[in-house]
């Protein structure tokens, strides 16, 4: 058991461990979707006093920040108890078109390149972190949800505007990694 | 005690993230160069089994533990800003690797420089507030 939730686990397993996150939010009367968090946490900084958007009763959606707590936990629980610390099993295709821009084979989850403390405090590093938080942040809120309320909730519910949304975010992932990443990191 | 299970529920997605590879940069690459069949595995299963499971809840009619109906609301109908937003959105997940749950549970990991990722996620959402009239949905 230990060994089976140590090891990387399988796409299906995953995959299923997804959706039931998703029934389990859904039978607790709630509906799964990430990024409507970082609305609640601008409302609490204050946000609504000066924008028409946050004003709302954050309270309502307590909950979802609470599940946000417990993802940060769920992070540190695979760390400390669960993680063999193994490079990630990338496509050795991947591996290749990543070293044509300066990316090492990886030697854990995230390229030191991007994630280092010296990378994202040097000022590039600095700058494209924050330009993609920004975009994130921005983006999702513009269209109504994230991976999760849109890719994963929206879709099972056939929605199509998610379906669209999905579309866009491929839209929108093809043109920085074919388009923009040659310029940035090339 | 009544968030306890959202608590749970919340710390099992940070689990599935992480375990998954979900979290990391170089799964999100790629998937965006479709090299892998990894992370179209992990959403495909997920969908497959979220389209069925929601039919069936709106076919019998379940309710949640309180009693209530399972209710779903339809989005408003639109293009222009589930396409724009979409690919703004696009744009940064392909940057940073992560969308906004990883972005905690990467810091939650100990991978702490998500931690600017996520301030500046946040400053893009209440960008979006300040515009958001402005803008074409």
């Amino acid at each position: 058991m230990i060994a089976f939730l140590t090891q990387p686990w399988s796409w299906w397993f995953s995959g299923s461990m997804i959706a039931l996150v998703m029934f389990s939010l859904l039978f607790f009367g709630k509906s799964f979707g990430f990024s409507a968090n970082l609305r609640t946490l601008c409302t609490i900084a204050g946000a609504g006093k000066k924008v028409k958007f946050f004003q709302f009763d954050w309270k309502t959606q307590s909950w979802n920040l609470v599940f946000l707590v417990g993802a940060v936990l769920g992070g540190f629980i695979t760390n400390q108890f669960l993680s063999t610390d193994e490079p990630v099993q990338i496509a050795q295709a991947t591996i290749q078109d990543l070293s044509k821009l300066g990316f090492e084979a990886p030697k854990s989850t995230q390229p030191a390149e991007l994630f280092s403390i010296e990378s994202a405090f040097s000022w590039k590093g600095f700058l494209l972190l924050s330009i993609g938080g920004l975009l994130v942040g921005f983006g999702a809120r513009y269209a109504g949800g994230c991976t999760s309320g849109h890719a994963i909730s929206g879709i099972s519910d056939l929605q199509i505007p998610s379906i669209i949304a999905v579309v866009g975010f491929f839209i929108g992932g093809l043109i920085m990694t074919f388009g923009l990443f040659p310029l940035i990191f090339g | 005690m009544k968030f306890i299970k959202f608590l749970i529920v919340g710390m099992i997605f940070g689990i599935i993230m992480t375990k998954s590879e979900a979290t990391s940069w170089y799964r999100i690459q790629e998937m965006f160069r479709f090299q892998s069949f990894h992370m179209y595995g992990i959403i495909g299963t997920a969908v497959m089994i979220g389209v069925i499971g929601v039919a069936l809840i709106k076919k019998f009619n379940v309710r949640d533990f309180s009693g209530e109906p399972i209710q779903f609301f339809p989005k408003e109908k639109s293009i222009m800003r589930y396409l724009a937003g979409g690919t703004i959105f696009g744009l940064g997940w392909a940057l940073t690797g992560a969308c906004p749950g990883p972005m905690v549970v990467n810091i939650g990991y100990g991978f702490l420089t998500f931690g600017i990722v996520f301030v500046f996620a946040l400053l893009g959402t209440f960008l979006y507030g300040v515009v958001k009239d402005k803008l074409p949905h």
